[in-house]
């Protein structure tokens, strides 16, 4: 049965997306869907479990909820060792669940563009995570999506449901193999937060020079949903576009989005977050933190107030470390109602040199003040990051060159 | 220790100190007094080296290598040290973080900390939202793990309340002269300060040896601290104005 979906879809595959460069899909050959499944995430290579650990994932069962790892378009290892939560490939939940039919391709439409259109119709598989209703799931779920082979597209569907009053929370690392050149990833993912539920999503990207990436995220969230998005790219990548959007339908839903990234030269980041606010008393905050060390950042935000009594704030600050660099900032308020409470805050240059003098004046060289203000800079975008990531996200922090200049 | 000669200095595009010359010897504490914008900032700041004051000519010498053209960090690594009127907020940078690199790892954050009462601000980003006592207690923590032997003092009572006055006073004594009140020690130790102060509070704390009086950028007269604080108290910077007019109208005449 050609269904609805699948004519419109067949329609987009040549249909342009609104932001980013236009990448051509024939360029790229179909990931592998036929790798060898693996029993643990210790049976990796070292050289794959140390690209795993750059993007936050630590390949190991201990202190997670679950583990979940797609390399090129094979689910090759998925498993649960917390309770209170299921984790498996979507292409099994659609078997195990007959209501998840409802829910894929709901919150992000398949003919939104090419990128969309041809995930629907390769039926792109990725993970399926779902807390239990009232589940306070104490470790993360882990999931990683991982490119293994040069010249491949991946494909990835993922679909999170936030049972009532459940609270959980996932970290996906994306990443590249070190012989992968060039490569494609496209990302489908669809969150489903009901009421009173919670859930912090981290991802950390960790691709290389020659990758594009097309993540399309959409959350849609019921009464009293708390949504916390972590979004970290610190490492080099060809061209990214992002815009993930939270439909906020419940009253006194929350939801912060947090972004730190840096372009490095050759590199263009085209990336936003977006809350559309549809009922009252809904709060978010959207905050990104961008540098340039050459590369070209876009950091777009957009809030749209649709009801009364909603509290939004948008704040979008760049760095620029280098002459060769690009910070375009572009921040949107959209109110419809009267009654709403929107402010934004965008600021892009160099570092003050008042600053840098201060640091050095205690002892410190210039490279080093440059280095400590920078940090401080992007810190301040990732403190609501989960502790445990903590100590890798400030080791990569350290590693990043941001001497630009 | 320090000497510096014949230095006119531009700040904002305007001249602001015109050919000063002074001395601050070694284990000496010197006062700098002067009203507002007589160029008393501008003269710690350059000699400090901050970028946004240029040095149109003359000389800063400190312990006989002439300084003048070095980067900040490398006057601090040869024993400046500076607490700043308003220093600038450093956003995302910890307290905490900045007093560990600038000891160089051997100083214990929290044991300092707690001694000036700031245990508190440790996980806080420096000088954000801190009233200007905080500020002023930051510095001195910032200093005791830097361990400098020319202070430069921009004011430090300005905006401290009575109580804690004491305390940072008793810290910038302890920077400066050890716990020792002995004047020999200082002067082995080696230690040197050049404090500006408005209301010589901070006489009351550290034994302060040379005054200076600065008025229009250059240096109007110098003498024992606490008589010259009596002066001013008395007669206000006018008649040290006067005064330093009289006395070159009198070396013209004679010449």
């Amino acid at each position: 049965m050609t269904s609805d979906q699948e004519r419109r879809a067949k329609e987009a595959l040549r249909k342009e997306a609104s932001f980013g460069e236009d990448i051509d899909l024939e360029e790229y050959e179909e990931g592998s869907r036929e790798l060898s499944t693996l029993e643990s995430l210790e049976d990796l290579p070292q050289d794959t479990q140390r690209t795993m650990l750059d993007a936050g994932i630590e390949p190991s069962d201990k202190g997670k909820a679950g583990n979940f790892l797609l390399m090129d378009n094979t689910v090759v290892h998925s498993a649960i060792m917390g309770s209170g939560v299921e984790l498996m490939p979507l292409s099994r939940a659609l078997k195990v669940h007959d209501w998840l039919k409802d829910y894929i391709w709901k919150a992000v439409q398949p003919d939104t563009d090419k990128y969309t259109a041809e995930s629907y119709l390769q039926k792109a598989d990725g993970y399926f995570i779902r807390a239990l209703p009232g589940a306070k799931v104490s470790m993360p779920v882990q999931t990683c999506l991982l490119l293994k082979n040069r010249n491949s597209k991946q494909y990835v569907h993922n679909v999170l449901v936030a049972e009532e009053g459940s609270e959980f929370e996932v970290v996906t690392g994306c990443a590249t193999s070190r012989e992968v050149e060039k490569g494609l990833h496209l990302g489908i993912s669809e969150f489903y937060l009901k009421k009173g539920s919670k859930l912090s999503f981290t991802m950390i990207h960790n691709w290389s020079e020659f990758i594009g990436v097309r993540p399309r995220s959409a959350i849609v969230m019921e009464e009293g949903a708390t949504y916390i998005n972590n979004y970290v790219a610190l490492k080099p990548v060809k061209n990214i576009q992002t815009y993930p959007t939270a439909h906020m339908n419940g009253r006194n839903g929350v939801c912060r989005f947090n972004s730190v990234a840096v372009a490095h030269p050759g590199s263009t980041m085209d990336m936003g977050s977006r809350a559309v606010l549809n009922a009252e008393g809904c709060k978010a905050e959207l905050i990104s933190r961008t540098i340039t060390t050459g590369g070209t950042v876009i950091a777009r935000g957009h809030l749209v107030g649709n009801s009364k009594n909603i509290k939004a704030h948008l704040e979008c600050k760049g760095l620029i470390l280098s002459d060769q660099g690009v910070q375009i900032a572009i921040p949107e308020l959209e109110a419809h109602v009267p009654d709403v409470e929107m402010t934004h805050e965008a600021a892009v240059g160099k570092i003050a040199q008042d600053q840098v003098e201060y640091i050095m004046s205690r002892g410190m060289t210039e490279e080093e003040a440059v280095g400590m203000i920078v940090r401080g800079f992007l810190d301040v975008g990732i403190r609501g990051i989960p502790e445990h990531l903590r100590a890798e996200i400030d080791k990569a922090l350290k590693e990043t060159d941001v001497r630009g200049m | 220790m320090l000497e510096i000669e014949n230095l006119t200095v531009e700040a904002g595009g305007r001249e602001i100190l015109h050919d000063l010359s002074l001395n601050v010897m070694s284990g000496y504490t010197t006062v700098l007094f002067g009203p507002n914008g007589s160029g008393k900032s501008t003269l710690l700041m350059t000699i400090m080296g901050f970028s946004g004051f240029k040095v149109k000519s003359g000389r800063i010498i400190l312990n006989g290598e002439d300084i003048t053209d070095l980067p900040v960090n490398e006057r601090a690594k040869r024993g400046i040290g500076m607490m700043m009127q308003r220093p600038p907020n450093l956003i995302g940078v910890r307290l905490k973080d900045l007093v560990q690199v600038t000891g160089k790892g051997k100083v214990d954050p929290v044991a300092l900390a707690e001694d000036l009462n700031m245990s508190a601000f440790l996980d806080r980003d420096v000088n954000v939202g801190f009233s200007g006592g905080e500020i002023k207690r930051s510095e001195i923590l910032q200093l005791e793990a830097q361990g400098p032997c020319l202070l430069l003092l921009d004011e430090p009572e300005s905006g401290v309340d009575l109580v804690s006055i004491e305390k940072l006073g008793v810290k910038v004594h302890e920077l400066l002269q050890g716990p020792s009140h002995c004047a020999g020690w200082r002067q082995r130790s080696g230690k040197a300060a050049l404090i500006i102060t408005h209301t010589g509070q901070i006489l009351d704390y550290v034994e302060a040896d040379r005054g200076y009086v600065m008025c229009n950028g250059t240096v109007a007269c110098s003498g024992n601290p606490r008589e010259l604080l009596g002066e001013i108290r008395k007669m206000g910077y006018n008649e040290c104005i006067r005064c330093k007019m009289n006395r070159s109208n009198l070396i013209r005449e004679i010449a």
